[in-house]
């Protein structure tokens, strides 16, 4: 069928003034400028928001040519250390432990879910149409059903015989694993120092010595920095107590009903495309079933794994119609920050400190998505 | 399931006891499927409750009179919205797909230096949380004389699906031959004729996956909803949160509501499910 005379790609090969390919151009273009606007230039607009004072003086918010001054890093100094704005660090701290938890649970839920339609279970159909059909609900409509659920009269406490009294799920206001935020340079180092022993130990793995030793002087520097001059380096003037509010776990249960569907589908994905023979070939080395999973099977769905982690990831991460849905607008013990800027610059009319907030989104999720999608784009060059 | 044998036991190769790890197999998904399921069990039976029957210790029980009224309450609250979504989620739907074909068409057959950084470039706009871009495009939809109108949100829809709809084509029409825009090239034909005559035909498949996903997350979106239109333009998710929302809440109105929001995107679900999960595979670009 294919002959070999034409060169296989599809890029035509006249070397004259080419007006298919001019079209090419032309069919992309409103994509590309109504792209280039919509995010590239609105993002830009929205970094240079967040270093003015637009709104920080309400008088001026809403006039109709509000006087704007430039003021550099000061709503995000003030958001970070700033000691009005400690509501805006505990749903920063919110976030991160809900998008742990979240992720943990999703990947387990939906591996195991996947692993048990593995088996060609009767009705397997049936059964895939059950564990997904959540993921074509809008968030607002779960949070709907499950903010019933978890109400003081609703269907958890009256399911498991709970105190309704003890039980406030969505609004109880005890927190754990707290943790002063004047300790976060330290927690940072630590935690970096960690990942840069994790690469000294690859890089001696791949016999890389001096990416090794490099990896562990920068770490060893790192620790003995925040144990000396960054312990002096206080975030707020007076000790800040930031944890995991148990609030939450509600939310928790409520997002890994709709989304863990979606890593079932993957793995599954993942688990039909390993071939029989390779499963049949452990087998008879002498796996247990155990065994075949943990040697073969685990290891070639770890690529999968890692894509589940960043979608579900960047979907917590900016997570805000689920919360609006389960708990009224302004209950603090389950607020994110995609929440907050949406009451900061749409409901108080701070534009300058809402955008603040919003590029602190923005790097959250570029630090996860941008390395993935780099990575996609290298490995499809090199097939 | 999880047995901790983790020593390989050569003399187990075959499972001993077939039935029972049958029955095991079973009854986890019957536990997983009841997880799933009782949501909307409850969902079903508050709905279906006069406001005085629902409280914690009838939480479980079926209705003892069946009170269709919630029903015609709440879609008096919701159906303005619903009629929103519907004008929005069909022509969003529509100009994205069809954007997003032609796009997938020109990244995919008519390569040019550079294309693949652009496409890279095109998908951040998915991941991208809208906080980010809120406030301009806020300010944008305003100075265009678009804010508070379906007109405004048809327009957010369209540029910030097309990064998707474009994904999804480019891989989609990447599986076509490029044999047979050759063959097309040599009979004469040009961009359009071959896209016309040989692209798009074969498209069919790929408008359902993205029309369907298109469709659903529109249908089911809710930041835009709230901030760029006003209560007589929003969608059904807005209406339904201010629904739930309310203080005195009786819980058979917002559970109505729900299923009403919920229906046109389960159906789509229940009978293009393949189509759907296709979509949302290729949501975590290319495994």
């Amino acid at each position: 069928m294919a002959r070999a005379s034409i060169p296989t790609r599809a890029a035509p090969r006249r070397r004259s003034f080419n007006s298919d390919r001019l079209w090419s151009l032309v069919v992309l273009l409103p994509s590309a400028v109504l792209l280039a606007i919509f995010v590239y230039g609105f993002i830009f607009r929205s970094g240079y928001l967040s270093l003015t004072d637009w709104g920080n003086d309400p008088a001026q918010a809403l006039s109709l040519n509000p006087v704007i001054k430039y003021t550099g890093l000061t709503n995000y100094s003030n958001l970070f250390g700033g000691l009005l704005d400690s509501r805006f660090r505990q749903d920063l701290v919110s976030t991160l432990f809900f998008t742990a938890f979240f992720i943990v649970a999703c990947l387990g839920l939906g591996l195991g879910l996947a692993m048990l339609l593995d088996r060609n279970p009767k009705g397997e159909g049936l059964w895939r149409t059950i564990f997904l059909f959540p993921m074509s609900l809008s968030f607002i409509v779960t949070g709907t059903i499950w903010r019933w659920m978890l109400q003081p009269a609703g269907g958890v406490n009256a399911l498991f015989g709970l105190d309704p009294d003890r039980h406030a799920w969505l609004t109880s206001n005890a927190s754990i694993w707290r943790f002063d935020w004047n300790k976060l340079p330290l927690i940072t180092a630590v935690v970096v120092a960690l990942v840069l022993l994790g690469l000294a130990s690859r890089a001696r793995q791949s016999a890389n010595r001096t990416q090794m030793w490099v990896a562990i002087a920068c770490a060893a520097l790192l620790v003995l920095w925040a144990f000396t001059l960054g312990n002096s380096v206080k975030m707020t003037p007076v000790p800040e107590y930031h944890g995991f509010n148990l609030a939450f776990i509600g939310i928790i249960i409520a997002a890994v009903w709709q989304m863990s569907g979606y890593t079932m589908a993957l793995y599954l994905a993942g688990l039909r495309g390993i071939p029989d023979e390779l499963r049949e070939a452990a087998r008879v080395d002498g796996a247990s079933e155990w065994g075949v999973y943990r040697r073969v099977i685990f290891p070639l769905l770890a690529p999968i794994t890692l894509s589940a982690m960043i979608i579900l990831g960047h979907i917590s991460l900016k997570i805000f119609d689920l919360v609006y849905a389960m708990t009224s607008l302004n209950n603090l013990n389950t607020e994110v920050p995609a929440l907050l800027m949406y009451i900061t610059a749409f409901q108080g009319n701070q534009f300058a400190k809402g955008a603040a907030i919003g590029m602190v989104l923005l790097i959250l999720v570029a630090a996860v998505i941008v390395p993935y999608l780099a990575s996609q784009f290298r490995r499809s060059d090199r097939s | 399931m999880t047995t901790t044998a983790t020593t390989p036991r050569p003399e187990v190769t075959a499972p001993r006891r077939p039935n029972v790890s049958r029955m095991l197999l079973y009854l986890a998904l019957l536990v997983a499927a009841l997880f799933f399921l009782v949501p909307v069990y409850l969902l079903v039976v508050t709905a279906l409750k006069t406001p005085d029957a629902i409280g914690l210790d009838t939480t479980w029980r079926l209705p003892g009179v069946w009170n269709w009224a919630s029903f015609s309450e709440a879609w008096s609250k919701v159906s303005g919205g619903l009629r929103n979504s519907i004008i929005l989620a069909f022509s969003a739907t529509a100009l994205s797909a069809l954007l997003g074909s032609l796009n997938g068409y020109a990244l995919s057959k008519w390569k040019f230096r550079g294309a693949d950084l652009l496409f890279a470039l095109m998908l951040f706009g998915m991941f991208i949380p809208y906080q980010a871009v809120l406030i301009p495009l806020f300010q944008f939809i305003k100075s265009i004389g678009l804010y508070g109108s379906i007109g405004g949100l048809i327009l957010a829809h369209v540029v910030y699906g097309l990064p998707i709809t474009t994904l999804i084509f480019r891989n989609y029409y990447s599986e076509v031959p490029d044999a047979l825009v050759e063959a097309a090239l040599i009979d004469g034909a040009g961009f359009w004729g071959i896209y016309s005559r040989v692209i798009f035909p074969l498209s069919v498949p790929g408008f359902v996956v993205v029309v369907i996903w298109q469709f659903t997350q529109v249908w089911n979106e809710f930041l835009f909803g709230v901030t760029l239109a006003n209560p007589s333009s929003q969608p059904i998710t807005a209406a339904l949160a201010q629904l739930s929302g309310g203080q005195a809440v009786s819980w058979n109105l917002p559970m109505a509501g729900a299923i009403l929001t919920a229906i046109p995107t389960l159906i789509v679900y229940i009978l293009l499910g393949r189509y759907f999960v296709r979509g949302l595979l290729a949501g975590s670009v290319k495994g």
